[in-house]
């Protein structure tokens, strides 16, 4: 069987739609709620990423820094986030999951147990922040060979050259982060100067699924409808953060948002 | 695992940044490996560039006023009572302490890069107050990055930061200590590195930053190497190099150029942040075993608890508490080149107070933690051993901490 995330992006395409990513942090605001947010919004979103919170995270800006420390605060343990991602598969089986992190947390767990582990919780693919290609080579091919997608990035800084090597050595997804920036910044380059670069990738290889991330919200989303993917997140962990501190329900207003983000690229 | 002689240790590397095949590396991300790459190859060539290495010259003797003193501690001597005890005062250096050899190194690479904005990450502020006294001195805009904690207790130079016209910005994540100040500062150049240069404040990050620390703060042992033979007509036969370490930049500036000698000969004593005695907290990676895990780019030991989250540290010296290491003494660990080893909180007030009795010296918190087992060790030794200890800053940033902890008495006012 083909990797789900593959599945995925090839049915949305026969359905001319851009896919909808979501990132949310596992644990936050505990593993249950997050397990519940996942199996709501995944009614609107069609590849759902799961944020591996840690506590020094180069990478991050407020909103998903607050998430993670919320996560960690009500003690997750990375075994937890198997079991989240778990459940969450007995229910919504063909739904790809991505994990996203920083590699610390794999390197402590050990390469080979984590991805045993993500094969029996379901996880599809992964995202690791800071192991940029070449220093993730050996560790993508372990992915490969295990049937999960490692997922390589790109970004507004990547030399020509390296971009050619990375796409050449990517799996079925790529991100292209769209500007300078941590999570959850506000979008400081024209979406026309962002699909310039993402075509640039596109014509590199046309078969390769492109997704952008970074800025991506539900102001920004409708300017990248033509695009393979669009990925929000720090909106996302804003909203949960919002509507603890207003003792509202985050799983209600969670959803309600990412349909929102659903229709402005349908 | 094997230290080679005749190459710089901050050439050891392999060609992905590892010494030792293990420890430092480039865990960034994709956005940082262009501005990295860059600053690699504009370092490799200055490095080798006499012109360059003039301008550096220039600047560490007419503006830091290089060679900093090399003093014999007679009184303390006497009162140990053992090997011959005495301190490299490197305080001495413009600003007061060895973090300007670092910072005045990534000014001038900051220049010919033509960037504008240089930014840093500091703990007891000693980094973050030569940062902004070179950007000022070369005309770039500073920004400081200082976890709020440290802010509190280290007053003396966030002053010292404005006056110089640096932005310090406070960091009020996590522990709000230096492992903050750092990842805010690395967040910072990922959002604004097109512009911007950043300047890590030890041996610490990626490779690139561990390399241009060392070989900046190596200033400190050609100055030593010199002396000690002007004073001995040759490097003593029984040395002992006494250094706190918390990333590990004097440490490392400290022995370099006695890499190669046998460590019968030169051994090298880290003494790492302890904490209070009656903490399980530490910031002692080296001596209390801590597993290798990756912070800030690098792979190195460090405290973390058993799923990869980074632990608070606690020391009442903000210069080194820091939950990681250089990855330069990881491998001096492990090749066995450099003993490490720590001193609490309560005996590196001990030591402070001891010094400051005997002695027309006041060492900051950071070395007393060196001078402390320095003491201690200089008792059992013989009388032609030669003891040195870094004394590479100087207690005036402590004020706060010393009237608190000691009393008026041992606080000088300037």
């Amino acid at each position: 069987m083909s990797n789900p995330i593959r599945q995925a992006f090839q049915n949305l395409k026969r359905e001319r739609r851009t896919a909808l990513l979501t990132y949310t942090v596992a644990g936050d605001s505990s593993n249950k709620q997050s397990l519940e947010i996942l199996k709501s919004i995944s009614n609107y979103a069609d590849i759902l990423e799961v944020g591996v919170p840690h506590n020094t995270p180069v990478a991050d800006g407020g909103q998903i820094q607050t998430s993670a420390y919320r996560a960690i605060q009500n003690g997750v343990k990375m075994n937890d986030v198997f079991k989240i991602v778990k459940n969450f598969k007995k229910s919504k089986y063909s739904k790809p999951v991505i994990l996203m992190g920083y590699y610390n947390m794999i390197y402590q767990y050990g390469e080979n147990n984590f991805l045993k582990n993500c094969k029996k919780s379901g996880v599809n693919g992964l995202i690791v922040v800071d192991l940029p290609w070449p220093e993730n080579k050996i560790f993508s091919k372990k992915c490969k060979q295990s049937s999960i997608n490692f997922i390589q990035l790109i970004s507004p800084t990547t030399s020509k050259k390296r971009l050619k090597s990375i796409i050449k050595d990517s799996h079925d997804m790529i991100y292209y982060i769209s500007m300078l920036s941590t999570t959850g910044g506000k979008l400081k380059v024209s979406p026309r100067k962002i699909l310039i670069n993402y075509n640039k990738i596109k014509k590199i290889d046309p078969k390769k699924n492109c997704v952008i991330g970074f800025g991506i919200t539900e102001k920004t989303i409708s300017k990248f409808k033509n695009t393979d993917g669009l990925v929000v997140g720090s909106q996302i962990c804003k909203e949960i953060t919002r509507s603890l501190n207003n003792r509202q329900n985050p799983v209600i207003n969670v959803s309600k948002m990412v349909r929102k983000l659903r229709k402005k690229i349908s | 695992m094997k230290l080679k002689k005749g190459i710089p240790v901050i050439d050891q590397g392999n060609k992905f940044g590892f010494w030792g095949g293990k420890f430092g590396g480039n865990f960034v991300p994709e956005t940082l490996k262009k501005p990295i790459e860059d600053l690699e190859i504009l370092f490799n060539k200055l490095k080798k560039d006499k012109k360059f290495i003039k301008e550096r010259d220039k600047y560490f003797k007419n503006w830091i006023g290089v060679p900093t003193r090399l003093i014999k501690l007679s009184n303390l001597t006497s009162h140990v009572g053992g090997a011959q005890i005495w301190s490299k005062v490197v305080s001495d250096a413009n600003g007061g302490a060895h973090k300007i050899y670092n910072a005045t190194v990534h000014c001038l690479l900051a220049k010919r890069s033509g960037k504008k904005v240089i930014i840093g990450d500091t703990g007891a502020g000693y980094a973050g107050k030569m940062l902004s006294m070179a950007a000022k001195k070369f005309g770039l805009k500073c920004k400081i990055f200082m976890g709020a904690k440290d802010i509190e207790r280290q007053q003396p130079n966030v002053r010292a930061m404005k006056k110089n016209g640096a932005d310090v910005i406070p960091v009020y994540s996590g522990s709000q200590t230096l492992v903050d100040a750092v990842s805010e500062c690395m967040r910072y150049w990922v959002a604004n590195c097109d512009t911007t240069a950043m300047c890590v404040g030890s041996t610490v990050g990626p490779a690139i930053f561990v390399r241009i620390c060392g070989w900046s703060t190596s200033q400190i042992s050609r100055e030593l190497k010199a002396q000690l033979i002007n004073e001995f007509g040759e490097v003593p036969k029984k040395l002992k190099l006494y250094n706190c370490v918390g990333g590990g930049s004097s440490s490392f500036g400290f022995w370099n150029e006695f890499m190669d000698y046998d460590k019968k000969q030169v051994e090298f004593i880290g003494v790492e942040a302890g904490g209070p005695a009656k903490s399980k907290r530490h910031a002692a990676p080296l001596t209390y075993g801590s597993k290798i895990g990756i912070l800030h780019g690098a792979a190195q030991y460090v405290n973390q608890n058993n799923d990869g989250q980074i632990e608070e540290t606690e020391s009442i010296s903000a210069g080194l508490d820091y939950p990681g290491i250089s990855p330069l003494h990881c491998f001096l660990k492990d090749t066995k080149r450099a003993r490490y080893t720590a001193a609490s909180d309560e005996e590196a007030l001990k030591a402070y107070q001891i010094v400051t009795k005997y002695e027309n010296l006041r060492p900051s918190l950071e070395p007393s933690h060196a001078f402390s087992v320095a003491i201690k060790e200089a008792k059992k030794l013989s009388k032609d051993t030669i003891v040195v200890i870094n004394s590479c800053g100087d207690a005036y940033k402590d004020k706060n901490i010393l009237e608190k902890k000691l009393g008026k008495q041992y606080v000088k006012s300037n």
